[in-house]
């Protein structure tokens, strides 16, 4: 088992016609994911390495059965994206895109969890994708640094994440899945979301967890975990250093007033008897100390 | 974003958010002839984005517009928490007989939008929120839906205010909406709206924070990014199209994704480093963009060692390690320069910086050993 993605996902890519886009289906379908359509409007009946390409989602889907997406068009386009995949059917929406206007997401968010009778998982925008190690990668994750085991990820960094997921696979622990959420305002899927699938997931024993500085999600996923969670969590937290008022690379990574640093994140994981590690090391010792 | 309060009010009126009369002035003698327009006593204030410039003694009231020039002399070029006064904001004063306290803001937890009020106006909201909660009202907004009348009956009623300032409080409330997602804006803040002498309720002050990510749907928005002064670094680096933020230590960094440089930030700092800077390369950052980089890093005088950390994704470690190489070729690196490089091409990057030895040119394994070296060796050039 793994959440969210695997050898069941059949992808459609929104934005595989662009370069970025492009490139990293391809990794993907190089990894094994079955990418089995593309989206661009206007480019409909051209194919892409081998990957057809329609005119809407609604047509991609109809043509290839595709049941998760992949957002990858600019900034400016990437909301509608992700409410067309919606539209369309698609229950799983990965964006990748950076830079959407917060505005834009707030719509978008309940947007989603407004349609009938339907269960809508967004992940990010601003994220690095979701990999299930050995079954499917939907995003840009190396897929190199990961490996197969019985450990979730679950973080709002990209290249954090490669290195806490490196120093596991060192260390002979794999993933069953490692989930970028993203690091934007308002996120499609937060900490809680995905510690609740984890849970769920027979297959994961132990969920790492990294967040960073800005807003109250780890906060708000500690006080949750504490009275929902069995499974042992540890956890990470950056920008212990950030100057407040700040954005720190991440249009969410802003300490405002008092509120949203690290420190405060970490004590409230530690009084929910969450481990947090000072360092990406110690996070991976944690673990294998944890898993025996 | 952050605008200036002169900034912010300006495009509030554009939304019909009634605001004081003033203009804006960069001298004494430009700050005389504003009040000279305006007429009657008027407010100098400092256009400076820290909180308590009043306290700082940077706002002050002039009777006549030679008093005019005189506090604005006082205030311009006033060093206010580290913010050097370069404008003041020339306004009508009247007398107030209300303060509150008025914003919109996205609010993250919720994933919607938040809207406060509060008959405690003039002093910080988080003071406010700890000392006397119950003034405080609260509505939150569906983005989908709008604001309706009734949230902002709940917000004027709620929170207490005055009676004799509802009625146009109530009114200037969807106006206040409309500006805030009009403008993309994360944040409006009216602290104090005021009801004045004569019954009037108006905006004195303004705290506007614009979404970045929004700038290309708002034309004038370069325009107001043109009057904020940037640090010379920090406007070299941008120019490179770097993520940078000049820190106060001396230990340069470079790494790629935000997250992983708060990382590196942090285990420089345990390691008993001080961290110089913030800078974040992105994703697929070719050579180019590592050795601007480096010599962003290096034109800091303060920077005693530079730890350069990174994971490989989509960028690759041998782009990075010939971007570094180019670095020490084009230009003079006198300080030592620790390089931790794993993930996409590692060993190809690694094998390169074998084959170039440069004595401040120092590999390393780990990324807990990369900081613990760069650390040691900014003390001993101490």
């Amino acid at each position: 088992m793994a959440i969210l993605i695997d050898e069941g996902t059949r992808l459609v890519v929104t934005g595989l016609t662009g370069r970025e886009g492009r490139f990293h289906a391809k990794r993907n379908a190089d990894y094994g994911t079955k990418v089995v359509a593309g989206v661009t409007p206007g480019k409909g009946g051209q194919e892409v390495d081998g990957v057809p390409v329609f005119d809407t989602v609604r047509e991609a889907v109809a043509e290839t059965d595709a049941n998760t997406a992949m957002v990858f068009v600019p900034a400016r386009f990437a909301a509608d994206s992700v409410m067309e995949c919606a539209d369309a059917g698609i229950d799983v929406i990965v964006c990748i895109t950076e830079h959407i206007p917060a505005m834009d997401m707030a719509r978008v968010v309940p947007y989603l969890h407004t349609r009938p009778s339907r269960d809508i998982t967004l992940i990010g925008p601003n994220c690095p994708g979701v990999i299930s190690p050995g079954k499917a990668n939907v995003g840009i994750i190396p897929g190199e640094v990961c490996a197969p085991g019985p450990v979730g990820l679950v973080s709002r960094s990209g290249t954090l994440t490669y290195q806490i997921v490196h120093e596991l696979t060192q260390r002979g622990i794999g993933q069953t899945t490692c989930v970028g959420i993203g690091g934007d305002p308002i996120p499609g899927s937060d900490f809680i979301d995905i510690l609740g699938r984890f849970e769920e997931d027979p297959e994961t024993e132990l969920v790492v967890f990294v967040g960073e500085i800005g807003g109250d999600a780890e906060e708000r996923a500690a006080a949750w975990a504490e009275d929902n969670m069995t499974k042992p969590i540890v956890a990470y937290i950056a920008g212990f250093t950030a100057p407040p008022g700040r954005r720190m690379g991440h249009a969410g990574a802003i300490i405002s007033g008092s509120s949203g640093t690290a420190q405060a994140k970490k004590e409230a994981l530690e009084a929910a008897g969450i481990r947090v590690g000072t360092n990406p090391t110690e996070v991976a010792q944690l673990v294998q100390k944890a898993l025996g | 974003m952050d605008l200036f309060e002169y900034q912010g009010k300006q495009l509030l009126r554009t939304f019909e958010v009634p605001v004081p009369e003033g203009r804006v002035a960069a001298t004494p003698e430009e700050a005389e002839e504003a009040a000279r327009g305006l007429g009657g006593k008027v407010a100098i204030k400092a256009q400076v984005q820290v909180g308590g410039r009043g306290k700082a003694g940077g706002i002050k009231l002039a009777g006549s517009p030679e008093e005019a020039r005189q506090r604005a002399g006082e205030i311009l070029g006033m060093d206010i928490k580290g913010h050097r006064v370069g404008r003041v904001l020339v306004e009508r004063a009247g007398d107030i007989a209300g303060e509150y306290y008025v914003s919109f803001l996205v609010d993250r937890s919720n994933r919607d939008f938040l809207g406060m009020m509060s008959s405690e106006g003039g002093i910080d909201i988080e003071e406010v929120a700890a000392r006397s909660p119950d003034s405080i009202a609260r509505v939150h907004i569906d983005p989908l839906y709008g604001f309706s009348d009734f949230h902002a009956r709940t917000l004027v009623f709620g929170s207490g205010i005055d009676a004799a300032a509802r009625k146009e409080a109530l009114a200037i409330l969807p106006k206040l909406y409309d500006a805030f997602v009009g403008l993309d804006a994360s944040l409006v803040e009216i602290n104090p709206l005021v009801l004045t002498g004569e019954g009037r309720v108006m905006a004195l002050d303004a705290k506007v924070t614009l979404d970045d990510s929004a700038a290309y749907r708002h034309p004038n928005f370069d325009e107001l990014k043109a009057a904020h002064e940037v640090p010379e670094q920090e406007r070299l680096a941008a120019e490179k199209g770097l993520n940078f933020i000049k820190l106060d230590g001396d230990v340069g960094i470079i790494g790629n994704g935000a997250g992983l440089v708060m990382s590196t930030l942090d285990v420089v700092s345990n390691a008993g480093g001080r961290p110089a800077n913030f800078l974040d390369v992105g994703g697929g950052a070719g050579a180019d963009v590592l050795t601007a980089a480096l010599e962003v890093i290096t034109s800091d005088a303060g920077v005693r060692s530079v730890l350069i950390n990174i994971f490989g994704g989509i960028t690759r470690c041998d782009a990075v390690a010939e971007g570094i190489l180019h670095a020490f070729r084009s230009f003079d690196v006198t300080v030592p320069v620790v390089v931790r490089l794993d993930g996409t091409n590692a060993e190809e990057g690694r094998r390169m910086l074998a084959e170039s030895p440069q004595d401040n040119l120092i590999p390393a394994d780990t990324m807990l050993g990369a900081a613990e070296k760069a650390v040691e060796l900014a003390k001993e050039a101490k």
